[in-house]
């Protein structure tokens, strides 16, 4: 009757098991992988964005409560008023962002090609600073940077802070308070950023390269401006981005490094949200920031022409 | 002159490297501080009183507790959800997939200050109640980005036929999935984690606008540069910063270990 019984002990077996689908997975799989956390983004992240758009087109007082009564006039009047702070902080975080590429490039270059055993060691010590609450840190610059301290009685002998202050970046013979402090303070707390994406994208150059273009006689300038520095573009952007973008809005530095003369957008808008509560004002500011970064981004993006970014 | 030449870019690094710890060295030091007054800006002399009784501040070790807590609470949620959309985008092919990377790489090209005032005006408009759980919404949202960036890279260079193979051994998908699956991308989940941790702990601004009357470690920190910074800020900053260290040096011997017995 049943052919498969009498089958010959110690035969392989005849019929291959029964083809499973490769992927049982349902269609709908994906979106309800997706759907929490794309959920608490939209509901967390993009509506707040409508919020905001529409608190900035509001008009009212805090007693009475606000309306929309789309007065587009509150974004002339935010941007006649603070456009200061607005260009201070463009100048403030493209400063901080060139620091960082200025320093951050030799380190990463450091990690990726001339620590040898020590790579780990000096990139931990390059995360480390993360360790420790970076408003702790910002503050012990305040010490660092102090009236009277080393490093102002270093800068000032060497005739240095005449010719920063002659800039304008510093007052007389101090250091805090002046825009350089700020500038000091974005510098050392986005420097990690920079470092990592340039040292990631270093990393990934083959060494023979720097070899061969030594056997065609390019000297070692020569080979790093035409070898090193175009193959670490993408981590020259995606650095420079991750500098540039938090700088802009920082107002942490700003506040504890500098003075009422320093004050960057970040500040005005903290101070109109949660002190003077002039909502409209603030949702206003916040929203030209969120454009402006997202266009120097996008056309940024679109010059270097990288997209992979993260 | 020539060995100049050839080790200046590592001259150069190591000023840099000197530039990034020297802030860290300075906490050390005034941990060790009795300030005159109320700031901790110069040094006066050499005393331990603050080691003795690093929470001799009012409410310090307090908002230190419901930072951890919150940090908590915020890497688990920013995890689950994070690693549930990054299997999806790297496994699936669906509609609206561009989308749903612009979404999630929008939070991280975003300044904080911009989120934090958004997520405000919707909190104001909707009538909640600032505090824990607000301070929690926003920390989940913005560590869940960099979740999924860590966890998508993993997946990503995970060989899909390993998981066929189990299946072709008969395993079934959610056995798959817990014994092939997550062992491989565990590195990526925990580099995750470890990020959102500390992202969601050492968060001031997005905290500021939402925390209303609640005092987080970052928040305490920022309050004590205007009121005066006990010395036992800095105690706690070296003290982090030790842990973290011994924490990756731990970390890194069981890989040299693994690594060895892999051999």
């Amino acid at each position: 009757m049943t052919t498969t019984l009498t089958k010959p002990p110690g035969a392989a077996p005849a019929a291959p098991p029964p083809p499973r689908p490769r992927k049982p997975r349902g269609r709908f799989t994906p979106y309800w992988l997706l759907l929490p956390g794309i959920l608490w983004l939209l509901v967390f992240f993009a509506l707040p964005m409508v919020y905001q758009a529409s608190t900035s087109v509001q008009t009212g007082s805090l007693e009475d409560g606000f309306q929309v009564t789309w007065h587009f006039a509150t974004y002339w009047e935010a941007l006649a008023e603070y456009w200061p702070q607005f260009l201070r902080s463009v100048l403030y975080a493209g400063a901080a962002t060139v620091l960082c590429l200025a320093l951050g490039y030799p380190l990463a270059y450091l990690i990726a090609f001339r620590a040898g055993r020590w790579r780990g060691v000096v990139l931990i010590l390059v995360i480390a600073p993360f360790f420790t609450s970076f408003l702790i840190r910002t503050l012990a610059w305040k010490t660092i940077l102090s009236d009277g301290g080393p490093v102002v009685s270093v800068l000032n002998s060497l005739h240095v802070l005449d010719v920063t202050s002659w800039l304008g970046l510093t007052q007389g013979d101090r250091l805090l308070a002046t825009p350089l402090a700020v500038i000091c303070g974005l510098t050392y707390n986005f420097l990690p950023f920079m470092i990592l994406p340039l040292y990631t994208s270093l990393e990934r150059i083959d060494g023979r390269l720097h070899a061969a273009a030594g056997d065609l006689y390019a000297n070692p300038f020569t080979t790093f401006r035409k070898v090193t520095f175009p193959l670490s573009m993408p981590g020259v952007v995606s650095g420079t981005l991750l500098t540039f973008i938090p700088a802009s809005g920082d107002y942490v530095n700003a506040d504890l490094l500098g003075s009422t003369d320093t004050r960057m957008i970040g500040n005005v808008i903290q101070t109109q949200f949660l002190r003077i509560l002039d909502y409209p004002t603030a949702a206003a500011l916040s929203f030209i920031l969120m454009a402006a970064i997202l266009f120097i981004v996008t056309f940024y993006i679109r010059k270097s022409g990288t997209e992979d970014l993260v | 002159m020539s060995w100049l030449r050839r080790n200046l870019v590592v001259i150069a690094g190591l000023i840099t490297l000197a530039f990034l710890i020297l802030p860290n060295l300075v906490v050390l030091v005034f941990s060790f501080n009795k300030p005159k007054g109320r700031f901790n800006y110069a040094w006066q002399e050499f005393s331990l009183d603050a080691w003795r009784d690093p929470c001799g501040v009012a409410d310090l070790c307090g908002s230190l507790a419901l930072s951890l807590q919150i940090a908590a609470w915020a890497t688990l949620g920013a995890t689950v959800l994070g690693v549930m959309v990054a299997f999806a985008l790297v496994r699936y092919r669906f509609r609206a997939r561009s989308t749903v990377s612009a979404l999630i790489f929008l939070p991280m090209a975003m300044p904080e200050v911009v989120m934090a005032a958004s997520l405000l005006t919707l909190f104001l408009n909707m009538g909640v109640q600032l505090g824990f759980w607000t301070i929690l919404i926003a920390h989940i949202m913005f560590c869940l980005s960099f979740v999924v960036t860590a966890v998508k890279a993993r997946v990503m260079s995970m060989d899909p036929r390993l998981e066929q193979a189990a299946q072709d051994l008969y395993a079934g998908p959610v056995q798959t999935f817990l014994r092939v699956t997550l062992p491989i991308a565990a590195p990526g989940i925990a580099a995750g984690a470890l990020l959102a941790f500390a992202l969601s702990f050492d968060d001031f601004i997005i905290t500021n606008f939402n925390a209303g009357s609640t005092v987080t470690f970052p928040m305490y920190v920022w309050g004590s540069a205007q009121r005066g910074t006990p010395v036992q800020i800095n105690v706690i900053g070296t003290a982090m910063f030790a842990v973290a260290i011994l924490l990756v040096l731990a970390g890194m011997l069981i890989g040299n270990r693994r690594k060895k017995q892999a051999r």
